[in-house]
């Protein structure tokens, strides 16, 4: 391997939403050299293989498919003069941003200016979940199943049960519909649909019955599903089907941020970031849903254009320094805080929270033992609630709390 | 050479089982200059006991004294780091620490080290608390001591054994998979032997058919010597990201019946806990079961505190062809040329190489040995393990398929092709790795599916028009 190459301004690991608006930006706000780097033969990310609406609606100022939105993102990114370099494959995040990167035409170092970690979310996988059975064929997440049906051209099963009820769960049900699938049921764990009204009335429209309180238990069948056993209120059911969907339970891609020296945040699984979404190694940032499960292309297309503005203000030497960061942790039913730092002057508005179950309470938090903040909330699991952070920067301290008094 | 032909040849020898043993068995003979078949009732070879196991390379220290199971694996194991490189198959010299967790453990630790010393595994040791935790930083406080044994390894589970069977074919012996053995009949001379596919024609018959040993006994003499009680371990797979957390392989003070739960690095980078041992009487269904991999992972933060903040990679259950009896059931029946190494049950990665060499033996005592092999083909094995310089590092790879565990096409195609193509995914799991890793698929499974479009046993896809 030869020297690493240190041309670039800003290398930009990932070509979903996230990474590309913050290209975009970049190059807006006059940053010379921008390469973006995707594993993938294609750039796009995920909208790339979502085949529905409603896509580009803050962006663009209309409505429009996945793969359409991927499209004119990455359209936008060549004319305006951003290299994606598809097939680079980042292997590790070294010290002082230095890249090493496979590629088909042999291994590479760059070493960038900044980097920008938009590596996305991916949904957490049958193992993962534990659940009991055999081990056949059939058992994938929404992403394969987008990825068979709008990528390949094939299916993976015409019967499946569909577990969960996210967003990205009813996307699911569209594609099987549009594809001549016809889902069996849908099993939601909780007591309602994750999604909000009306979009949760979809599978039922559809004529698929919607189990809740639910949960696959087991699944059976070899080397194709045959049968899942449903467990709920009442006795267990056995349910015939040919595949089961493991939709949602997002998990940030976040294997590159594990393998470095980055601080990762157990709790959002994503990289550690301050309010300007920089990590623990200055010259890293990050945005998008690698910083927690998980949000919409549309606020991933946001945050990565805000946070790019933050880089470009860092690369002119006008961005406040790392030092001096107080820190903001997770109480009572918070699942995580994003940012999970707060270092003296400007960046991001708000402090990204979520809740591990639906809870009622009072939001609080905390400087030490002053209450700086509070109010009432009613709040649901994959549901992002925001706090100002404007109230925590005025306070000052070294450390915040937020939590939720029930 | 279609297999159609393969049923009017006549063999030395016919192979019932494409294991961990029947690949080694197959290789010895045809390296000894024998006509070799060998048959597999699956789609693809290890795809029985042999595909879920926990990869160690035993010495042997705490197997049963004067036994053939040792005599096997000390064999196996000797023969395994002779000629490893020449196939180019991993080995990582990790040791192994039998930790004591309470009073009772502790006071056995002479004992295993004695056993150890009985069995000629000299440079077995006990180890203090304090060298423990000097030389493991993560391991749990509540380690009181241990034994160590240096010369336990982790290995690649499956290119092992693909290896042996690879060099068989190469040196023109000849496999038959989908073919299920249904009855045999010995003419006194020589058997003819009734499989799903046709009759084979072979002087002698030896059975390597792991979980179903006793069923081929049974169809081949017409009442089995042995009975199988299948033994389900499951196990978990910590991501890669837990790697950096244990060098050495952890193994418990065993009891009077299973050698327990073992944490050990993997050759690919991962951490694994388990098996379990549960008896069943089903042979082929191998389920995971949410509470014992919730009780796997619990043991294996009690051990290693810092695993509570790692994912789960991957779950699976593997089944150990037990029988009646705690040893390996191998019997030679010279009248009949028929010999069986049956009941396998738990150290045959370690043991098959043995296995080959002591079944040739018994052969031997009654069949004058062939002509060695003077300059045997020696296939090379592709680079699976984590510290090894894997395909992607070469160019012209075309593109990596699988990201998590960074997979070519070529590496993907490579193993659709030639003498032994992967006919399942299972099968091309095990020869690239594709869909192994933390995503499990998310990102590859459809583009797995497209590049096995008609090679695969069963596709992946289904059709649209159903």
């Amino acid at each position: 391997m030869c020297r690493p190459m240190a041309d670039i301004d800003v290398a930009i690991i990932g070509s979903g939403p996230a990474g590309i608006s913050a290209a975009l930006e970049l190059r807006r706000l006059g940053v010379r050299k921008i390469v973006i780097l995707e594993r993938e033969r294609e750039a796009g990310g995920v909208p790339r293989h979502c085949a529905h609406p409603p896509y580009g609606f803050w962006e663009f100022g209309r409505i429009m498919t996945g793969p359409a939105y991927a499209r004119r993102l990455v359209r936008l990114a060549a004319q305006a003069g951003v290299e994606i370099r598809t097939l680079n494959t980042v292997l590790d995040l070294l010290p002082g941003g230095v890249l090493d990167v496979a590629t088909p035409q042999g291994r590479v170092q760059l070493q960038p200016r900044r980097v920008m970690i938009t590596t996305g979310a991916r949904e957490t996988p049958r193992s993962a979940r534990l659940i009991s059975g055999e081990r056949p064929a059939g058992v994938i997440n929404t992403g394969a199943l987008q990825a068979y049906i709008h990528l390949h051209g094939m299916l993976p099963f015409r019967r499946p049960v569909i577990v969960g009820t996210e967003l990205v769960s009813l996307s699911a049900v569209y594609d099987c519909r549009a594809h001549g699938v016809r889902p069996v049921a849908v099993i939601e764990q909780n007591s309602r649909a994750t999604a909000r009204w009306p979009l949760n009335l979809f599978p039922k429209l559809l004529g698929i019955p919607t189990l809740y309180h639910s949960e696959v238990v087991a699944i059976a069948g070899m080397p194709r599903v045959t049968s899942v056993l449903v467990r709920g209120a009442g006795a267990d059911q056995k349910i015939a089907c040919d595949g089961v969907l493991l939709t949602g339970k997002f998990l940030p891609e976040a294997s590159l941020v594990r393998g470095s020296d980055l601080v990762l945040d157990p709790a959002a699984q994503g990289p550690a970031i301050d309010q300007f979404g920089r990590c623990s190694d200055p010259v890293y940032f990050a945005a998008g849903n690698v910083l927690r499960p998980v949000e919409t292309a549309g606020w991933c297309f946001r945050e990565g254009r805000r946070i790019a503005r933050y880089v470009a203000d860092d690369l002119a030497g006008r961005l406040a320094g790392p030092q001096g960061a107080a820190e903001i942790v997770c109480g009572d039913h918070v699942k995580f805080v994003v940012p999970q730092r707060l270092v003296p002057g400007g960046g991001a508005k708000h402090l990204e929270i979520r809740v591990r179950a639906a809870v009622q309470g009072r939001l609080r938090v905390l400087a030490g033992t002053n209450i700086i903040f509070e109010k009432n909330i009613s709040a649901l699991p994959e549901r992002r609630i925001l706090v100002p952070l404007r109230v925590l920067a005025e306070h000052g301290g070294d450390r915040f709390k937020v939590e939720i008094k029930s | 050479m279609s297999e159609h032909c393969i049923f009017g040849e006549k063999f030395d020898i016919a192979v019932i089982g494409g294991g961990v043993v029947g690949c080694a068995v197959a290789r010895r003979f045809t390296l000894s200059g024998a006509k070799v078949v060998l048959v597999e009732k699956a789609a693809d070879i290890l795809a029985g006991a042999s595909k879920g196991n926990s990869a160690i390379l035993h010495t042997g220290f705490d197997a049963p004294p004067g036994s053939v199971e040792l005599r096997c694996m000390q064999a196996g194991y000797s023969e395994f780091l002779e000629i490893r490189e020449r196939f180019g198959l991993p080995v990582q010299r990790t040791g192994a620490i039998v930790a004591a967790w309470d009073d009772e453990q502790l006071e056995k630790l002479g004992g295993i080290v004695g056993k150890a010393h009985k069995n000629g595994v000299a440079d077995v040791e006990r180890i203090s608390r304090a060298d423990i935790l000097a030389r493991e930083g993560e391991i749990s406080g509540a380690v009181l001591g241990g034994v160590l044994v240096p010369g336990e390894f982790i290995i690649d589970p499956w290119s092992t054994p693909l290896g042996f069977m690879q060099q068989a074919l190469a040196n023109g012996a000849r496999i038959l998979r989908e073919t299920e053995l249904l009855s045999g009949r010995f003419d006194g001379g020589d058997w003819r032997l009734t499989t799903s596919k046709g009759e084979l024609h072979a002087r002698t018959v030896i059975n390597c058919a792991g979980l179903f040993g006793d069923v081929v006994d049974q169809r081949m003499t017409g009442a089995a010597q042995f009975e199988i009680r299948p033994r389900k371990g499951q196990f978990v797979v910590f991501d890669k990201a837990a790697a950096k957390l244990l060098n050495t392989i952890i193994l418990p003070v065993p009891t009077e019946r299973t050698k327990g739960i073992v944490l050990t690095p993997t050759i690919f980078g991962n951490l694994l806990v388990g098996p379990t041992a549960e008896e069943q009487t089903d042979r082929s269904k191998a389920t995971v079961e949410r509470e014992a991999l919730e009780q796997l992972i619990a043991k294996a933060c009690e051990i290693l505190p810092a695993l509570a903040d790692v994912a789960v990679t991957a779950t699976y259950a593997g089944l150990r062809p037990a029988t009646e009896r705690p040893e390996y059931r191998i019997r030679y029946d010279s009248e009949k040329n028929l010999i069986v190494a049956g009941g396998i049950r738990s150290t045959g990665l370690t043991g098959a190489l043995g296995i080959a060499r002591h079944v040739e033996e018994l052969y031997e005592t009654n069949n004058e040995p062939g002509p060695r092999l003077n300059d045997p083909v020696w296939p090379v094995m592709p680079k699976l393990a984590e510290r090894e310089a894997r395909d992607w590092t070469r160019p012209g790879y075309g593109r990596i398929v699988c990201h998590c565990e960074l997979v070519t096409q070529r590496e993907v195609e490579a193993a659709l092709s030639g003498p032994l193509p992967a006919r399942d995914l299972g099968g091309l799991k095990r020869r690239t790795r594709a869909g192994m890793g933390r995503c499990q698929g998310f990102y590859c499974n459809a583009e797995l599916a497209e590049m096995t479009r008609g090679r695969f046993a069963e596709p992946m896809d289904v059709p649209s028009d159903g």
